[in-house]
């Protein structure tokens, strides 16, 4: 990419400018990585979208909104902790996006060996998290809550709580299966015949995307 | 800006102790939002802590995990900026959810 050498040493609005100029190609990244960036773009829009019917349910319901504090405390210890599994499944998460940029880090370095461990340990925390979530799901199922009742309140929470956690699940399953496979590749030598390993780092924008909703999940469903 | 030079060559090879303190940041503000209810905060301090504290993490984990900080404007504008389309959208909806949930008051009433 020698052409471009020129237009990194411009000013940023110009710099915006010249990449979008006419008949050439406008991100200066692998195209793996601009597709990724898109999808993830389309994704925030659908997960925005359930947030936002979730947010109109929960104003416009006449009943009161189930109290998440209490419907998500675990009996422990001999007493009840609030949302003491959320609050694990976020640090969960949170670790696997750190070994996630570990992984994409020593793929940068070439060093095929540590950067499977981190993939494989990101991909355990994933399957974690995701075990943790069908216990949660367990236990509020056999609490009686269903996507159009449940004992406490407005029945809205049970269909905002199934489709807003089993869409991230689905997500966060589909991550695992997507890490094992890059996993796979780079032990198998293939990003070095191939010599790039951008590929792990687009695996990881995936994966950093799902820690982000949740993110908002966490705050908004959550915590509100 | 000499971050901007590497990431037009495609690479995002970053020092690993970068990580390490996000990492730690992203924990320490994880913390910071299970206290908010753990310790039963209400009302504005509440919700003006919860967002706080989604922001910061939704940006180190973007800026940096992501590694949007080092790509160049181009792609910065074009995934970014859209999603504030969706700040419409939200607004639109809470107009229609205080709409539905007076209508349902003045016509169900008990």
């Amino acid at each position: 990419m020698a052409h471009d050498a020129p237009a990194a040493a411009l000013p940023p609005l110009k710099q915006v400018v010249s990449d979008f100029a006419a008949d050439r190609q406008s991100f200066q990244v692998p195209w793996g990585k601009a597709m990724m960036w898109i999808f993830l773009l389309s994704d925030t829009f659908i997960f925005t979208s359930f947030l936002t019917g979730y947010m109109h349910v929960r104003m416009s319901t006449m009943e009161p909104w189930p109290n998440p504090s209490e419907v998500f405390a675990l009996h422990l210890f001999g007493r009840d902790i609030p949302m003491i599994l959320i609050a694990i499944m976020t640090f969960v998460l949170i670790t696997s996006s750190g070994t996630m940029a570990l992984a994409v880090n020593y793929g940068y370095r070439r060093d095929r060996k540590n950067t499977v461990l981190f993939l494989a340990a990101t991909a355990a925390l994933g399957a974690t998290f995701v075990g943790m979530q069908a216990f949660e799901w367990t236990k509020l199922i056999s609490e009686g809550v269903r996507p159009w009742e449940n004992p406490w309140g407005a029945p809205q929470f049970g269909s905002a709580f199934f489709m807003i956690t089993g869409f991230h699940g689905l997500h966060v399953s589909a991550g695992v299966v997507y890490l094992l496979v890059t996993a796979k590749r780079v032990s198998s030598g293939f990003y070095d015949r191939k010599g790039s390993y951008e590929t792990v780092e687009v695996a990881g924008l995936y994966w950093h995307f799902v820690d982000l909703v949740w993110v908002f999940i966490f705050a908004f469903f959550y915590l509100w | 800006m000499n971050h901007a030079v590497q990431s037009t060559e495609g690479h995002q090879q970053h020092p690993l102790t970068i990580y390490l303190w996000i990492w730690v940041l992203l924990f320490v503000l994880s913390a910071f939002s299970y206290m908010v209810d753990y310790f039963h905060l209400k009302g504005m301090l509440r919700w003006s802590l919860i967002l706080i504290f989604m922001i910061l993490k939704a940006g180190l984990i973007v800026a940096i995990f992501m590694h949007m900080a080092w790509e160049r404007l181009a792609l910065k504008l074009a995934i970014l900026l859209p999603p504030l389309c969706l700040l419409v959208l939200i607004a639109f909806m809470a107009i229609e959810g205080d709409y539905t949930f007076l209508t349902r008051g003045s016509a169900f009433i008990r």
